[in-house]
């Protein structure tokens, strides 16, 4: 499913990026510009612009050298890449979709996660691997896995998803300076959307590591990241009605965890449901559950809810709006925290 | 074969496909049907004397290593040792034609290139010792930590010699993976990166006949490891694998090549492994005797000293004084693994992120708090350091 690709889009040096998949560009493109150690490779990446035209223009800018089309194969790309900065270099790997990063993750799980400890501290390895993530977009088989658990079950990994314009060039700026290896999850649903949650702060580098509370609320917390965060605001917003003061609260980060902020929230609220598309079963939103009440057992006047997707392989795309967590399925999840009447 | 034309025919003849023609030349990539010899044939005669002397001592010193490091298992110095005894030709060569400049890729049976290139012994063991994953700076050293996932080690090779290439450095990757290791995705899809990218990488494969005990035959139908090298375009060369100066020109030749631009080259030199798998596994399981004494009789370490003696460039002097440095190094190796190594275990936190996150450093005090108990019952305040 390569025809879902965004038309390129105007490449305006200093206009603010108006979609994610612009921010992500130009994110790439500012971080190229400034250190050429910074190299781009994938399938598909440079003539064409990558399936998602996120790298449109790269090859042309930087020429080939930094921005490489490679044989099709996942885990040499990735393998390449772990050589590539072992000799210095910051390579920024494309994996073309969710579900073709699998060939890969031997090289990611034995040796990218691993380099810097196996070698105490030696060989850091500042790779980022781009992962376009997630359903929604009417995808075939194979085009729309939300495969974070993995990521996050793997130590040594940064694993990082925007869901605003902003933050999707923030956070790979980040990503790309950082000195660890960061898995960078794309909500490819997101890509053209151009709503956004951010406070209207021009596009800035923002530190791995930090969850951001989107919408202040007194009743529970919604916490979420990347596809769900839209989800989860338009939640908030059809609550209002019903009395419901929601707070939202995107991780942006889910390795490392932003324990305090989602602890202060969810101390705040007392409620809390944990809302993410990516199955439930094993999926990111136990974790989550776990560690809010381990940390906030006293302060909870409910059980911590989570609203997944089912625990299906990911279905057809004629079925999937039956998979993906939508308002309804968030709001039946906050009234099952049993309302008490002072809310 | 001639094909009848049907009448009328000739109104539904398809046009042909566009002309087709193969990218490369086939023919020069071929290995030779004979794996490549040097010792005993006229092209010792050729050999420059003071490298087969050196080949020599380091041959020797090689055996010794490898019988020190697997008698430190029986006494549980090493939890581990997968011997190359055999193979010295090839781990010798491997780390002889490098420039320091160079890089090495070892596989987790390469301790002994490591070494020979001049690792410290004991910091090249601590892998199987079981104290540290990688007892060095691979940067300081340019040897890649002893890998164990197999051929995961070769896009790796490849990477750092593009990279090397792209910055401008003369540098060459020499990437060693085993005959089982060749069937994995990972040496096929380094094999074709390097290729396509004309990298300066040479790719040496140790057939040694197993791989723990399954033998060639079920894990290849090639007819030979070299051979697969003309389906990814770059040479494939045939060396035998026990004759060091055999392997140490084939493996020249191909780092000269990776050097001056002419990319990538598959070496497969046919060897043997004399010892079990790892000093755990059982050989007599799956194979014979008998075939274990033919290859006794093509020994590296004997090959080379009956062509130096032979010629009067060794006299039992020369004999003594390499089995004495061998014994030297193998005293010293003792002497240094005997001694227990002092670990902080806070290290487990240290080097996971470049700066810890907050759930370590929660782990971490948590660690903490138990080594103090620990510490407090034994009586002992040493930190929390020690075996
Ligand atoms: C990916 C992977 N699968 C399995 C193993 C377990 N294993 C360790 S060594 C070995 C045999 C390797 O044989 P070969 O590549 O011929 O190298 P040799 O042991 O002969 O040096 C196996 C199966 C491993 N280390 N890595």
């Amino acid at each position: 499913m390569t025809t879902a690709a965004a038309t390129a889009g105007e490449r305006t040096a200093k206009a603010r990026p108006a979609t994610m998949a612009q921010a992500l560009g130009r994110a790439l493109r500012d971080s190229m510009a400034e250190d050429p150690s910074v190299h781009v490779l994938g399938e598909d990446v440079g003539t064409l612009g990558g399936v998602f035209r996120i790298t449109d223009g790269l090859a042309k800018e930087f020429g080939e050298d930094r921005c490489t089309d490679t044989p099709l194969a996942e885990a040499g790309i990735l393998g390449a890449a772990v050589g590539m900065a072992m000799y210095g270099l910051r390579p920024v790997v494309e994996m073309q979709f969710d579900a073709f990063a699998y060939p890969a993750f031997e090289q990611l799980i034995s040796h990218v996660a691993k380099m810097r400890n196996r070698t105490g501290g030696a060989m850091p390895l500042p790779i980022t691997v781009r992962v376009p993530y997630g359903g929604g977009i009417g995808g075939v088989e194979h085009h729309s896995d939300s495969s974070e658990a993995y990521y996050m079950a793997t130590p040594g990994l940064h694993v990082v998803t925007p869901a605003t314009v902003d933050d999707a060039y923030g956070l790979l700026r980040a990503s790309i300076a950082s000195d660890d290896p960061v898995v960078f999850l794309e909500p490819k649903r997101l890509y053209w959307s151009k709503a956004d949650w951010s406070p209207q702060a021009p596009a800035a580098v923002e530190p791995i590591g930090r969850a951001v509370v989107r919408r202040s609320g007194r009743s529970a917390t919604l916490i979420t990241y990347g596809p769900s965060l839209p989800v989860c605001m338009e939640a908030a917003q059809a609550a209002v009605e019903e009395g419901w003061d929601l707070e939202v609260v995107d991780l942006r980060s889910l390795v490392p965890f932003d324990d305090e902020t989602v602890a202060a929230s969810v101390r705040r609220t007392g409620r809390a449901v944990v809302v993410h598309e990516s199955s439930g079963f094993g999926g990111p939103g136990g974790e989550i559950a776990a560690r809010i009440t381990e940390r906030c057992f006293h302060h909870l006047e409910a059980p911590v809810l989570r609203v997944a997707g089912f625990d299906i392989p990911y279905p057809p795309p004629m079925q999937e709006r039956h998979h993906l967590p939508g308002v309804d399925r968030v709001l039946d999840a906050v009234a099952r925290l049993q309302w008490e009447a002072d809310h | 074969m001639t094909v009848q034309e049907l009448p009328g025919a000739a109104a539904y003849r398809p046009t042909p496909p566009p002309a087709w023609k193969p990218l490369t030349d086939p023919a020069p990539l071929l290995p030779d049907p004979e794996p490549y010899r040097v010792l005993g044939t006229d092209a010792a005669a050729a050999a420059d004397p003071e490298l087969l002397l050196r080949l020599y001592a380091e041959l020797v010193r090689g055996r010794r290593y490898n019988t020190q490091a697997t008698a430190l298992t029986k006494q549980g110095r090493l939890a581990v040792y997968p011997s190359s005894t055999g193979q010295e030709a090839c781990e010798i060569a491997a780390a002889l034609v490098l420039e320091e400049r160079d890089w090495l890729f070892p596989s987790y049976r390469d301790t002994l290139a490591a070494v020979a290139r001049g690792l410290d012994p004991v910091e090249a063991l601590t892998l199987l010792r079981g104290d540290r994953h990688t007892g060095y700076d691979p940067r300081e050293h340019r040897i890649a930590p002893l890998c164990t996932p197999l051929a995961t080690q070769l896009p790796h090779a490849v990477g750092l010699a593009h990279a090397a290439r792209l910055k401008g450095d003369d540098v060459v990757a020499l990437a060693m993976v085993g005959d089982g290791g060749t069937s994995e995705g990972d040496f096929h899809e380094a094999l074709n990166f390097a290729a396509v990218w004309k990298a300066p990488v040479v790719f040496l494969v140790q057939n040694n006949g197993f791989a723990i005990s399954v033998p060639l035959a079920k894990q290849t139908a090639a007819p030979s490891l070299a051979h697969k090298a003309v389906g990814y375009g770059m040479p494939g060369r045939l060396v035998d694998g026990n004759d060091a100066a055999a392997v140490h020109q084939v493996l020249s030749e191909a780092v000269e090549r990776a050097r001056s631009g002419g990319g990538p080259t598959l070496v497969e030199a046919i060897t043997y492994r004399m010892d079990a798998h790892t000093n755990a596994d059982d050989a007599t399981r799956y194979r014979g005797d008998s075939e274990v004494e033919a290859w006794r009789a093509h020994d590296p370490v004997q090959l080379m000293e009956r062509e130096l003696t032979g010629r009067g460039l060794l006299g039992d002097d020369a004999i003594e004084e390499a089995r004495e440095a061998a014994e030297r190094m193998a005293a010293g190796l003792r002497e240094r693994m005997n001694a227990d190594p002092v670990l902080d275990p806070m290290d487990l936190f240290a080097h996971v992120y470049a700066e810890q996150t907050t759930q370590l450093r929660e782990q971490a005090a948590r660690l903490r708090v138990e080594l103090d108990a620990e510490n407090e019952q034994h009586g002992t305040d040493d930190g929390g350091a020690g075996r």
